[in-house]
């Protein structure tokens, strides 16, 4: 939309004639504005995040000294190198293995529940999606100790299933736990852009297919999906990228009995006193979402 | 396309990298990257003569180090109040409102209040959840507080990153209260920076509905799985590496400061067999999951457990004790930070916890237990109980460590945890 | 989407089970938090008769309520800010080309991308060092408070309320726009009746997102606090070292309490006034 059909009415009738350099400039104009529209937001991210975070990419090159404090007079890359080391990795896998589940089960429980919300009257549906939130409002350490209330020993969840016959079951401190928890903690961040990009589809189109005499499963394979596939993406990185340094909730409802990603880097930089090492584990770890990012945008169509 | 937003934006990064570097390099010169400046001055400080690196051996050559002149004024020094930068303050100054950065709920509210009243001033406390999160934040500077509650190790690291303001001894006359114990302690020799608060030992908490009365007051109900195998998945031990290695370390004969590999490694190993019987590795917690009945073994601290008893309807259904191979004891003290902007007030608050009724009123209602021999009088009844049970502590004072910081050998700690967790 | 396709009924059943289970588990949580605020007993999971004792130490004390109070500032300003800033970055990307949009593109997802810890640390440093320079420099006494907090809200949030909107922005027809403009229209007036009414559940939906976040952050916070400008998860937090008691569970009610108010003073504000936060064509409203 670089020259309306207004503006080039106003132009011809004064005389003027639309020449590509005018085009050019129009063009130019346009790309302006929208220079202007991002730089607020621009200017804030640079002075307040990628500054403070050039600082700390100073110090991933940087070493621990003995008392662990950063000395930045050597740069090396030893804090690299202990990237290598078999338990990091070990850490990594783990931690990207739970944030696709957590992305999955979010992903599953979501869309439903998204489709649910997109399709019913707007006003109950306006409710309905601040009702979604309201539990998120809650301190969030407080749902995971609750959580650990219902899991535990003699917690609702356990009495239910005594109820229902199958026997004392107790979820505390288990992978199944940690899996509740994240999923729970997540939630919203998959059903809110979902909601949002579901909500904007036009009927028509899903009407149409069922016109056709389309199955109400293949509406949802090639109509619907793939017309909601931006809200699918936006909701999957809201979801995996943070689930992938989540640790309070493992801690919490696993009993820490295994190290993750996000553990570990707090362990780092809080507890080791390792600057370095937690700083050159941070940008290897956004490097490799960055590009992860990158391919799964260009799968789900949009342009980069 | 791909590979031009990663490479555009890593070299902005980068870009940015070095203008910061390059300012970063000017900030050496001032006391701007204290972090940084301080570090390298401790580095040659300490260098010099021995090349050990347990922390007994590091404070001594840096005490060797105070008479040079590499090291600036603040340094540790063997000899206090000569070379150090303690602000001239008086007894009872004040120079302005007071800002505390403590663990939640360790001083009464209605206490600070009467500080505040007593002096003319303000009183604001914020709390943090660890030393952990405390010291970077009190490290980089400008942290506004003026007071700050570490515990014992993590002073030497405070010191370390010449984080601590020296105390004007004058300003403190009652530091004579003190135990004779607490009046020169190693992490902290003639308590240059910081006063004892509260003291603590770290141990084990039983439910003895769940054990009976005839166990073995050992650490081998946790590690020996004989006899740990029974209770399974009701067994937590601290998520803290120095407290959990330690006890395993101590089970196996070894001093819970040992700068020994092997030693470390076959505690690794002990730590990491015993991970199945474990439900977790809590240290927030502990007490309560033992009281509320989801586990019957709790590794934890004294002044903790004591607190979660008398809270549970039936106290004597729980035993705490240090067993017979030994444990921690640690002591959480009171310091100033080297920025704090109104330390006289700092002095005068020190000063004023230092007496026997204050003293008193802070164990009587965090019910740790007190370095302070003048409070001994005032103290609650069932603390004083508590803390003059002679069973608690199995293998006697002798068996009690102190955490001590290892310096370089510090790291292998925290790896050797994450290793034994898996 | 207007509602009318709503699938067969098989699969309308599904998605109503599911939708029924989906708001069971989320509040499962809430009502036990609610519950228990209630109950006599220190330890949260063991019902000891009814009180009101902990909402009455809320009351009491001080430091509690001013956490509580800062919280929301700092959850209100910071989204109020990164709402703006991130809906014109959205508008910016989807709609526009210009110099230095891929870098633009990039930067805002680091945030997202970024450990919780590591912002922290980076914060702190560039918070520590920065006032150092500048009180240095002006001669003055600046600490890190509550404006550095909110800072380091907007400077996530951006990025998360941009998302949002981008996801509702992507494929969206600009034909309306168009037409606007055709009617004469000028770009604002086309932005305020044509454009941001079909932006606004995004928006919305990027507004919430932000408040959530911000209302339940830690560590960045932690960081980047000053002297008695400590957060409610701040000192929760905290205070989960000595203990979960039901005052923690009282104050979220509250909090929660307060968060509800909030979101239903707003929804009153749309009603009355002429901003409609509705689907994109002015459907009869029922209200």
């Amino acid at each position: 939309m670089l020259v309306t059909i207004t503006e080039r009415d106003h132009l011809e009738e004064e005389g003027s004639v639309v020449t590509p350099e005018f085009e050019k400039a129009a063009e130019r104009a346009e790309s302006r504005r929208g220079f202007f529209l991002a730089l607020p937001a621009y200017a804030y991210l640079i002075v307040f995040f990628a500054l403070p975070l050039a600082i700390v990419f100073v110090y991933s090159f940087a070493t621990r000294n003995r008392f662990g404090g950063t000395d930045l007079s050597g740069w090396n890359l030893e804090a690299y190198r202990k990237l290598g080391e078999p338990i990091v990795r070990n850490i990594i896998l783990r931690s990207v293995w739970l944030a696709l589940l957590n992305t999955a089960i979010c992903l599953a429980l979501g869309y439903p529940f998204a489709y649910y919300l997109a399709t019913r009257r707007p006003l109950v549906r306006n409710v309905l999606i601040i009702l979604v939130m309201i539990p998120f409002w809650a301190n969030f350490l407080v749902r995971n100790y609750a959580w650990r209330v219902l899991l535990g020993k003699d917690g609702f969840v356990s009495n239910v299933f005594e109820f229902v016959g199958l026997g004392s079951r107790e979820y505390l401190f288990t992978s199944t736990a940690v899996m509740i928890g994240l999923v729970y903690g997540f939630l919203p961040f998959m059903v809110l852009p979902l909601y949002a990009s579901v909500e904007r589809i036009d009927d028509s189109y899903l009407e149409a297919s069922r016109d056709l005499y389309a199955s109400g499963w293949q509406t949802f394979r090639k109509v619907l999906l793939p017309l909601s596939m931006p809200g699918v993406v936006a909701g999957s990185i809201l979801v995996f990228v943070p689930s992938l340094g989540a640790y309070v909730t493992p801690e919490i409802l696993g009993g820490a009995k295994t190290t993750l990603l996000g553990s570990y880097i707090v362990t780092q930089f809080l507890t080791a006193r390792n600057w370095p090492v937690g700083a050159s584990l941070s940008f290897v770890l956004m490097a490799v979402m960055g590009a992860a990012l990158i391919v799964y945008f260009r799968k789900g169509g949009r342009n980069l | 396309m791909t590979n031009r937003i990663l490479m555009r934006s890593t070299a902005a990064m980068l870009a940015l990298g070095l203008v910061a570097a390059a300012c970063g390099g000017d900030d050496d010169d001032d006391s701007a990257a204290e972090d940084t400046a301080a570090d390298e001055v401790a580095d040659t400080a300490a260098e010099e003569p021995a090349d050990d690196t347990t922390a007994e051996e590091t404070a001594d050559t840096e005490a060797d180090d105070s008479a040079e002149d590499t090291a600036p004024p603040e340094t540790e020094a063997a000899e206090p109040e000569e070379d150090l930068d303690y602000p001239e303050c008086a007894v009872d100054e004040v120079d302005g409102d007071l800002f505390i950065y403590n663990w939640a709920e360790y001083i009464q509210p209605k206490e600070l209040k009467a500080f505040g009243e007593e002096y003319g001033v303000n009183v604001t406390m914020d709390a943090y959840d660890s030393n952990e999160a405390m010291q970077p934040i009190i490290t980089a500077g400008n942290s506004g507080y003026d007071l700050i509650v570490p515990s014992d190790y993590m002073v030497s690291i405070l010191r370390s990153a010449e984080s601590l303001m020296p105390l004007n001894q004058d300003a403190i006359p009652n530091a004579a209260n003190l135990l004779p114990e607490f009046a020169d302690p190693e992490y902290d020799p003639g308590n240059t920076y910081s006063m004892p608060y509260q003291w603590g030992t770290t141990g084990l908490a039983v439910d003895t509905e769940v054990l009976g009365d005839d166990f073995e007051l050992s650490w081998g109900i946790v590690f020996d799985p004989a006899f740990a195998d029974q209770f399974s998945g009701q067994i937590t031990l601290l998520n803290d590496p120095r407290e959990t290695m330690g006890a395993a370390l101590k089970y196996l004969g070894y001093s819970l400061n040992t700068t020994s590999e092997e030693e470390l490694a076959e505690a690794t190993d002990l730590v990491s067999q015993t991970r199945g019987n474990l439900a977790a590795f809590d240290t927030d917690q502990a007490d309560e999951l033992l009281v509320t009945g989801e586990t019957a073994i709790a590794h934890g601290y004294s002044g903790d457990m004591f607190v979660q008893f008398q809270e549970a309807d039936d106290p004597s259904r729980y035993k705490y004790f240090v067993p017979e191979e030994g444990g921690a004891v640690y002591v959480d003290t009171i310091a100033i930070p080297f920025d704090a902007p109104h330390p006289c007030t700092a002095h005068t608050f020190i000063n004023w916890l230092l007496t026997a009724e204050h003293g008193a009123a802070l164990s009587n209602w965090n019910y740790y237990a007190t370095p302070n021999e003048a409070a001994l009088p005032l103290l609650d009844a069932p603390l004083v109980e508590f803390l003059t049970d002679e069973t608690t502590v199995v293998g006697g004072q002798e068996s009690l460590e102190q955490f001590l910081d290892t310096g370089e050998f510090e790291i292998n700690y925290s790896d050797a945890f994450i290793q034994a967790k898996g | 989407m207007r509602g009318t396709l709503k699938g067969s009924k098989g699969t309308r059943a599904i998605l109503s089970v599911n939708a029924l289970l989906i708001f069971a588990f989320l509040y499962a949580p809430i009502i036990l938090l609610v519950a228990f605020s209630f109950s006599d007993n220190r330890n949260v999971g063991q019902w000891g008769g009814f009180t009101f004792d902990w909402y009455r130490e809320f009351g009491e004390n001080d430091a509690l309520q001013d956490a509580l109070w800062v919280s929301v500032k700092v959850a209100v300003w910071s989204t109020l800010i990164s709402v703006v800033l991130g809906t014109l970055s959205a508008l910016a990307l989807e709609r526009f080309s210009f110099r230095g949009k891929k870098v633009f593109d990039g930067l805002l997802y680091l945030p997202i991308i970024i450990p919780d810890v590591t912002m922290a640390v980076m914060m702190l440093l560039f918070f520590s060092e920065g006032l150092e320079i500048i009180n240095n420099f002006f001669g003055w006494q600046w600490t890190k408070g509550f404006q550095t907090i909110t800072i380091s809200h907007v400077a996530f949030n951006i990025s998360f309320v941009s998302v949002v909107v981008r996801a509702r922005l992507e494929g969206m027809d600009q034909i309306h726009e168009e037409a606007a403009m055709d009617l004469y229209a000028s770009r604002w007036r086309t932005f305020r009746y044509v454009t941001l009414p079909q932006i606004a559940p995004g928006v919305a939906g990027g507004a919430l997102l932000a408040i959530t976040i911000s209302l339940d952050d830690v560590v960045v916070t932690q960081f980047s606090a000053g002297p008695g400008s400590t957060t409610l998860p701040v000192y929760v937090f905290g205070l989960i070292r000595r203990g979960v008691t039901p005052l923690i569970n009282a104050t979220s009610v509250i909090m929660l309490a307060i968060s509800i108010a909030l979101i239903l003073i707003s929804l009153l504000l749309q009603q009355s006034g002429g901003f409609r936060l509705r689907g994109r064509r002015s459907e009869p409203e029922s209200t």
